[in-house]
């Protein structure tokens, strides 16, 4: 298993091999629905959850609106609390500023806060060349890095992994990377967790040097934010001399109010829970608390390319919950390493086309990976209307061209003539119900329905001529039922 | 009131006895029903592949073909939510207006006509799957499960994982073939799981998908469209 | 600040033209033809509980999330904090440095004063401490310390395993998230505590216990 996304195959083939693999099935299906239900129940409690959801909608619009205003804000409130801000157009940028500032500090290892923004540049490889070492502390981060995995969840990257399979990683691979596992390891989550505690107790304790990415950064006070579980970020971020996030421009918000709307829709959504065991706030440095050096990397990396598309735009609102991965039926069979991004999900299939544009071959199947069942949309915290961008983005990948999708231009053009000529229409359907069968050779695709599925019996007659027999046109043109054949 | 039927592509060349159900059913109820012989599509399959142009000319000729009818009738929520949901942003004014005038079955009968026992009659047991639009985008809400219990002899079973998607899509049906059979699947193995004799919903072609499953896979039950069950009766049972 | 200039980009007149200004204008580019966004419609609730159910309700969040609740009155504090020090067989507590010093008075284990010079490793090596907090929530069942003297730097809450919690009831208890917001400093350094550490990394099911302290305890202290 190769710890990149690149040269991934196309959705649909990704997938297939995924559908197939019982196991993997097995484990999406058993976490997706132990989180579904409980998010549910999580969200039941608030009576004012749409008020809230639209709320966190409209904070996040209208920053986006104004993001150079609020960005502007942020880097000074942050300048002013002792910290230093840089400005990374894209992903080798972000990687080369932050490898300058751990090499400045003398240290050759960082702990690492679980982030979406440094999994997304592919921070570890960049710093790993460097002769930097990464620690992810996030326990999820761990069993994807000591199994030199990939990330398929945005909340449990390694959900596609079960307790046992975890065990076995954890037995063979943590000697390689600090202190082995207990003897006798069992799969008890409880155990595992043990294990993870022992193994980055020390690595905890040494560190210099601590990344993170945020949940949110508060223009108008400087103040930054992340959400855990655990309390490796609380380790990352207070106890090692220097402090390095990476932040996504769009994670800003303006005013420290606004967090009362996350602070009840973020948890909620994304483990279900009234609130997260830990959610940490910093401004700049504070005086004998916590890291002494403080920066800040603001990351593009496509931002402003997705801002710039009114409808793809909303993607942008984003709080990387994972909602929409729990309850998407396609998610659950196709599991995340299909999506070949570290987003997966129906997030996934609408970010990365948006971050990384449409030319590549899975970039370009992204967007047909969804039935359209609009799930997503109906948990998402921010409103964000997944079906909406994902339709949008189908549109600009047909009209890009391109294998297979001539072919469908064609056959969408000749349909689209002869549904707008009836008489032609009745004719075709006519012929088929002739036939009393489809005939799966001549439809373009069908190879794809009949592999799994019986086509349908066909009719002795369309509707229209049933009508037209059975109910008796009035002069006028419309028509009347008299019961009788005419 | 004039009240025409918008039948659907797939109902008209696949289903057509879908269409004459819900005419039949509509009569019995005493409503007057027309048929536009101009509709073909409403554009759906076009708009949700991407492909906005060959939509625009299907939305404009589906507005013009249901021009002056009070109510526009159809047994499917996909494409009942279609008109409703994106007609206004893509067609014109008559387009819109089209949108505030399209009703699916089943809100028709309860909403506008206020019914929930059709008389109908048809003594086997049920399952019953909301389809995505109907279920989200239509907002259907209990109506059919309503109209199915007061069917004098039917026997409504519920269906686990009832809200979860066939597997359909469309396009996705094919574009993910395999993704799209392993929800069809799981749906049918959900159905199988009730002991009902029919797998009842509210739109044909996600019926055709789960359908063609079920056969393949000899499945003890079959899919019909509710408005099929509705329209069944003593006199003229469907069998 | 510092901005990271590309040499091989455009030179503007005051030399090279950053990232900073280069993401600046995309961003206005990008949205200069957007529609305005009007200012945020908050139509949520302030709270969702009634005042004179607040304090049960903190209880019972907090029991939820596997935090051992204690409620006591200011006479009886010390001697339960000597008994929860005992039962966890504590031989050292991390204090403060404004603790009021009358609730360890009944305490035997030896105190630990958090000095700047002290280490981690250090820290890692006491059994318990005792904080006060800024304020609690009762709907999310939280605790928040913003490293006031009676709670310290952030660090002492997060090293020792075991950590006991404060919380003068009902002057520090508010029913709501909203409610809390405008009772804390966003320029201090805060820690929102609900529960001790957790995971749901392992198949989406919740486990406590990870690198957070593993027991939390709240004595509510009603007079």
């Amino acid at each position: 298993m190769s710890g990149t996304f690149v040269g991934m195959p196309s959705f649909p083939r990704a997938a297939k091999e995924a559908v197939h693999n019982k196991t993997l099935r097995g484990n999406l299906r058993h976490a997706t629905h132990t989180i579904r239900d409980k998010r549910a129940k999580a969200v039941a409690e608030l009576a004012d959850w749409a008020e809230l959801r639209e709320a966190g909608k409209q904070i996040k619009d209208h920053t986006l609106r104004h993001l150079d205003r609020y960005l502007l804000q942020l880097e000074e409130r942050v300048t002013a609390a002792g910290g230093t801000v840089h400005w990374a157009a894209d992903a080798d940028e972000a990687n080369r500023i932050v490898a300058d500032l751990v090499k400045a500090t003398g240290e050759s290892e960082v702990v690492k806060v679980k982030s979406m923004a440094t999994q997304e540049i592919g921070l570890n490889e960049a710093l790993e060349a460097e002769g930097i070492a990464a620690y992810e502390t996030d326990l999820a981060e761990l069993i994807v890095q000591l199994g030199d995995d990939r990330p398929s969840h945005i909340l449990v990257p390694a959900i596609h992994r079960n307790r046992a399979e975890i065990r076995d990683i954890f037995r063979t691979k943590m000697a390689d990377w600090g202190r082995a596992a207990p003897d006798g390891l069992t799969d008890i989550p409880a155990d595992l967790a043990e294990a993870a505690r022992l193994h980055l107790r020390e690595k905890f304790l040494r560190a210099k040097v601590g990344v993170s990415g945020a949940n949110f950064m508060v223009a108008e006070t400087g103040t930054l934010v992340v959400f855990e579980s655990e309390g490796n970020g609380r380790m990352c971020l207070t106890l090692p001399e220097t402090l390095i996030s990476v932040v996504g421009i769009e994670k800003v918000v303006p005013s420290w109010r606004d967090l009362e709307v996350f602070l009840q829709t973020l948890p909620r959504s994304s483990t279900a829970e009234r609130m997260n065991p830990y959610t940490s706030t910093w401004t700049g440095t504070a005086d004998g608390d916590g890291p002494k050096t403080f920066h800040l990397v603001l990351l593009d990396n496509g931002r402003t390319g997705t801002l710039a598309d009114e409808v793809g735009r909303q993607a942008l609102r984003c709080i990387r919950c994972s909602a929409c991965l729990n309850v998407c039926p396609v998610y659950e069979r196709a599991g995340g390493h299909a999506y070949g991004s570290v987003y997966p999900g129906p997030i996934g299939a609408i970010l990365s086309p948006q971050l990384r544009g449409t030319q590549s071959e899975i970039d370009a199947s992204l967007p047909y990976a969804s039935s359209l069942c609009g799930a997503c949309y109906e948990v998402c915290p921010v409103a964000i209307d997944i079906p909406e961008v994902l339709v949008h983005l189908r549109e600009r990948v047909a009209g890009q061209g391109g294998k297979g999708h001539r072919l469908e231009k064609a056959a969408m053009k000749a349909a689209g003539w002869v549904l707008d000529h009836p008489g032609v229409l009745g004719a075709g359907e006519r012929a088929a119900s002739k036939t009393r069968r489809l005939h799966p050779s001549k439809l373009p695709g069908a190879g794809a329905w009949t592999r799994s599925r019986e086509l349908p019996e066909m009719p002795a007659e369309p509707f229209r001529d049933w009508w037209k027999k059975n109910r008796k046109p009035k002069p006028d043109g419309t028509s009347k039922p008299d019961g009788k054949k005419s | 009131m004039r009240v025409a039927l918008f039948v659907t592509c797939v109902n008209d060349a696949v289903y057509p006895s879908t269409g004459i159900a819900t005419v039949r059913l509509l009569e019995r109820l005493g409503v007057e029903v027309d048929f536009p012989e101009a509709q073909t599509c409403c554009g759906q399959p076009q708009f949700n592949t991407g492909y906005r142009r060959e939509t625009e000319r299907l939305v404009r000729r589906t507005a013009a073909a249901f021009e002056g009818y009070d109510y526009v009738v159809t047994p499917s929520g996909s494409c009942a939510a279609m008109v409703r949901q994106h007609y206004p942003k893509i067609g014109d004014a008559s387009a819109a207006a089209l949108a505030t005038r399209t009703y699916e079955l089943t809100e028709f009968l309860v909403d506008v006509l206020e019914v929930t026992d059709v008389g109908a009659y048809f003594p086997h047991t049920v399952t019953y799957h909301p389809s995505c639009h109907g279920l989200r985008l239509l907002g259907l809400g209990d109506r059919p499960r309503r109209l199915l219990e007061a069917v004098e002899g039917l026997e409504l079973r519920e269906l686990p994982g009832a809200d979860e998607c066939c597997g359909f899509g469309g396009t996705f049906a094919l574009k993910n073939s395999d993704v799209s059979t392993a929800m069809g699947q799981d749906k049918v193995s959900h159905a199988v799981s009730t002991g009902a004799e029919v797998l009842c919903g509210a739109d044909n072609s996600c019926l055709m998908h789960i359908g063609g499953v079920l056969r393949r896979e000899e499945a003890p039950l079959r899919a019909l469209h509710l408005a099929d069950i509705l329209a069944s009766t003593r006199e003229e049972p469907l069998v | 600040m510092s901005n990271t200039a590309d040499s091989t980009g455009p030179t503007g007149p005051t030399g090279p033209i950053g990232s900073r200004e280069r993401i600046l204008a995309r961003i206005r580019a990008a949205v200069a033809d957007a529609p305005d966004a009007p200012e945020v419609t908050r139509d949520y609730l302030d709270t969702h509980t009634p005042d004179a159910a607040m304090v049960d309700l903190l209880a019972e969040n907090l029991a939820d999330y596997r935090a051992l609740v204690h409620r006591t009155d200011s006479a009886t504090l010390p001697d339960l904090l000597m008994r929860l020090l005992a039962e966890h067989g504590s031989r050292t507590v991390l204090v403060p440095p404004g603790l009021p010093p009358g609730w360890l008075a009944a305490a035997d284990p030896t105190r630990i004063h958090d000095r700047e010079a002290s280490t981690a490793r250090e820290l890692d090596e006491v059994d318990s401490v005792v904080t006060g907090c800024a304020v609690a929530i009762a709907e999310t069942g939280t605790i928040v310390l913003d490293g006031s003297p009676d709670q310290g730097r952030r660090r002492i809450s997060l090293v020792p395993d075991h950590h006991i919690c404060v919380v003068r009831v009902p002057e520090q208890v508010v029913a709501s998230v909203p409610q809390a917001m405008p009772r804390l400093d966003p320029t201090r350094p805060l820690t929102w505590i609900s529960g001790p550490s957790a995971t749901s990394d392992i198949e989406l099911d919740r486990v406590e216990g990870v690198h957070g302290p593993r027991t939390l305890e709240v004595v509510l202290v009603e007079d």
